[in-house]
């Protein structure tokens, strides 16, 4: 029987993963309209504002539900992490308010180029560095190397825990899967067949490339870790699953089956959150804090799932009747 | 010097988001307000007249959102060891609110690219839903902030906490009084903006239907909530008087502990010579209204240890501007109520003056009172548990990340004004076309 402070982590882990298989993808759709390139660049680039504009207000609040439990459930975890993780933090939130805004500014100002080509490409960067400091957040809390007080030079307390060759890599991990996510989800919202091509090829690239990462990121693991992602009880179905997941995705691709291609690249997305999930239990920070000794008391962390299952009852509803409205092909509506 | 860096970082993201925060929160009704006047008298002026004000929300709840996004994070870059403690406690407003902020997403989604897809009534319903989101979502949001100045729903015990209860620390003392003092103050705020912009054009266009509509909309949000509003902030003082003793002797400049304690009207406390000189003051004035009774004893500063005064010059200017400028949106609530009543809303050009000078008072009014409650509150973060010196982040350097947010909210600022004069102001339709 799971405990609380099991469940807790589950629900935020689950948080997580539809903050990455949603808002993920609204940032990959930023790196491909920083990319976007030949004949159909100004079409995919409306595309991208098209599918992204109802939903990305929605997509970012799974942020903020996973912040509120970390801090509710897990006050020291959330402690540690914004003491010793505040640079990485900060380009973060810098990174948020640039593509946010930036997005709202172009689709909302003047139709003038020379005025939405400037916020375009603020809301095509911000959205591609977010990912990669996002990423190397995750590194940094897998890797272990934060320290348990804050006392030393500035350099080895607040900046060598998070800038190492593996959390660089977990950043560029992560923007490659967002990318990947986005490219998918976008073969299904092309208006044409070359526009369409234009995002299989995308799709295709990135997939490969986040195979190579994947491979790099293990590379650079810290034994500890390493040993968990490959030696666990867990490790080898789930390494099959995500590979089968990560292969079915590039074939449906090829075979230009799209819906079928989204949902193996998001299972695949999905299990690799979930592997690193599980390398990372019992640990909230490796090495020195454990998920229990960072929680919150017990009834403070039934009361919390209680309201996160009343809430979910309201949300999930309209979650759905946002997407249904907005689906694949939707979103053809002229701005408000 | 960190410490200071970390306020100022914190003081100017709150400053800057509650702007946006308050009007996410009112302009949404008065656009779905339009909506619902279009549907009932099929008037297309009432249609364009919600898209202008869809577009506006457009902007400004992006720009909340993000900036709200910056302040959940902040507190924990600037306040770690708040969160450590507050977290558990705080904790559940923050997640209801997280799902109020989500319904405010998802039908503000469904709202501005829903115009052709939803049938009206549905349409209208998620513009409902997105108002009732906005004023859950600063209504929760709110209850944590009155936590810290009435913290409950806990014991220590040896410096250890015990016995923590969420739901008796979300209903703290001060809750409810702040929570409807922040809602008053949003509509209020917003209404009389939103009026104040369209007085101004309707005084050079004085039968303009469109500026008309809009104004009379805006008035019909700002003004209830203008009046009431004096009723809550003396709800709220009284709290304030009950619970936060050197907050209220800071905000009224009181040194002296008195009988009859005077209501000061005005004036500037010296610290240093313990006295609060060039105010008018009415003798029993402030015993009558913290304690009902003229000849109340008021604590004041001098019994308090000087360690732990609150900044008071500081603390009674703002109360004075907020108090002042909340007397005198009420008379304008009084005035423009007359007026309603015998058909001469558009008629005076005096309280449309009137309206039009008051434009940005209320949200002078708004900063001024985040200045009483968190000025008025420290030194403590939570009050009479922990000093904010305390809870800073060990993070050096910290004067950095304040520069750098100064820029974006700055040159946020500026662009969000300008946009929002293109879009409801600029473009507005004349006379014929509306």
């Amino acid at each position: 029987m799971i405990d609380s402070v099991g469940l807790l982590a589950l629900v935020l882990v689950a948080t997580l993963t539809s903050y990455v298989l949603l808002g993920g993808a609204d940032y990959g759709g930023g790196l491909w309209d920083l990319l976007a390139s030949g004949t159909t660049a100004d079409r995919q680039r409306a595309t991208i504002a098209r599918a992204i504009g109802p939903v990305w207000e929605a997509n970012h609040v799974w942020l903020i539900v996973a912040i509120v439990v970390l801090f509710t459930g897990f006050p020291r975890a959330f402690a540690a992490v914004s003491t010793f993780l505040h640079v990485p933090l900060l380009l973060v939130l810098v990174g948020i308010v640039l593509r946010g805004s930036a997005f709202v500014f172009r689709a909302y100002g003047p139709a003038d180029p020379r005025y939405t080509r400037v916020w375009g490409r603020i809301f095509a960067v911000a959205s591609t560095a977010t990912p990669l400091f996002l990423g190397v957040i995750v590194g940094a809390v897998t890797e272990g190397r934060i320290p348990e007080h804050p006392g030393g030079p500035f350099v080895a307390v607040f900046i060598e825990p998070w800038l190492t060759p593996f959390s660089l890599s977990v950043g560029v991990f992560t923007l490659v899967l967002f990318g990947y996510l986005a490219a998918v989800y976008l073969t299904l919202e092309a208006s044409d067949v070359e526009e369409r091509r234009a995002f299989r090829r995308r799709a295709l690239i990135s997939g490969v490339l986040a195979g190579v990462m994947a491979a790099i990121v293990l590379l650079l693991a810290e034994p500890g870790v390493r040993h968990g992602l490959i030696a666990s009880a867990w490790a080898v179905p789930l390494h099959v699953a995500t590979a089968a997941c990560a292969v079915g995705a590039l074939v449906f691709l090829a075979r230009k089956q799209y819906g079928l291609a989204r949902v193996a690249a998001a299972a695949q997305v999905t299990l690799i959150l979930w592997g690193w999930a599980l390398t990372q239990y019992p640990y909230a920070l490796r090495p020195h804090l454990t998920l229990t000794a960072a929680a919150a008391p017990e009834n403070v962390r039934i009361l919390l799932l209680q309201v996160l299952g009343v809430g979910a009852v309201v949300l999930v509803p309209s979650l759905l009747f946002l997407f249904g409205m907005f689906g694949p092909r939707g979103g053809h509506d002229e701005r408000a | 010097m960190d410490l200071l860096f970390a306020r100022w970082q914190m003081g100017l993201s709150l400053a800057f988001h509650i702007v946006f925060a308050v009007i996410g929160m009112a302009l949404p009704l008065m656009m779905a307000a339009a909506e619902a006047a279009w549907l009932r008298t099929g008037e297309a002026g009432y249609l364009d007249l919600a898209r202008r004000w869809s577009r506006g929300t457009a902007i400004l709840f992006a720009v909340g959102a993000v900036s709200g996004t910056v302040l959940s994070f902040e507190l924990g870059l600037l306040w770690p060891a708040f969160m450590e403690f507050a977290g558990p406690l705080i904790g559940m407003p923050f997640s209801l609110e997280g799902f109020a902020f989500f319904l405010e997403a998802i039908f503000l989604g469904l709202y501005l690219y829903g115009w052709e897809r939803l049938n009206p009534r549905t349409h209208l319903a998620a513009g409902i839903l997105v108002c009732l989101g906005g004023a859950f979502s600063g209504a929760f949001v709110v209850t944590a902030n009155a936590w810290m100045n009435t913290p409950a729903g806990f014991r220590l015990v040896e410096g250890a906490v015990v016995d923590v209860d969420p739901v008796a620390a979300m209903f703290s003392p001060a809750a409810a009084a702040q929570v409807v003092h922040m809602l008053l103050a949003a509509y209020a705020a917003v209404g009389v903006a939103v009026a104040g912009i369209h007085a101004r054009l309707l005084l050079r266009d004085r039968s303009n239907p469109f500026h008309r509509r809009a104004f009379a909309i805006a008035l019909a949000v700002g003004l209830p909530a203008a009046l009431l509003q004096p009723l809550s902030g003396d709800w709220s003082g009284r709290v304030v008087a009950r619970t936060q003793p050197a907050k209220l002797a800071a905000l009224e400049g009181q040194f002296a502990t008195e009988r009859y304690a005077p209501l000061r009207v005005g004036g500037i406390p010296d610290a240093d010579a313990r006295q609060t000189r060039y105010a008018i003051e009415i003798p029993g004035g402030l015993s009558l209204l913290a304690h009902g009774d003229p000849a109340a004893e008021v604590v004041g500063l001098n019994d308090i240890p000087r360690d732990l005064w609150p900044p008071v010059r500081a603390v009674h200017l703002s109360f004075q501007v907020m108090v002042g400028i909340g007397s005198w949106l009420a008379v304008l609530a009084i005035w423009g109520a007359l007026l309603w009543w015998r058909g001469r809303l558009f008629e005076s050009r005096l309280f449309l003056k009137a309206v039009c000078v008051s434009t940005a008072l209320g949200f002078v009014a708004l900063e001024a009172g985040w200045m009483v409650t968190e000025l008025g509150r420290q030194p403590w973060i939570i009050q009479g548990v922990m000093k904010t010196s305390a809870a800073v982040t060990p993070m050096p350097g910290l004067a950095a990340p304040f520069a750098l947010f100064t820029l974006i909210y700055i040159g946020l600022a500026a662009v969000v004004i300008a946009l929002i004069r293109r879009t409801i102001i600029e473009t507005s339709p004349a006379r014929r076309t509306a």
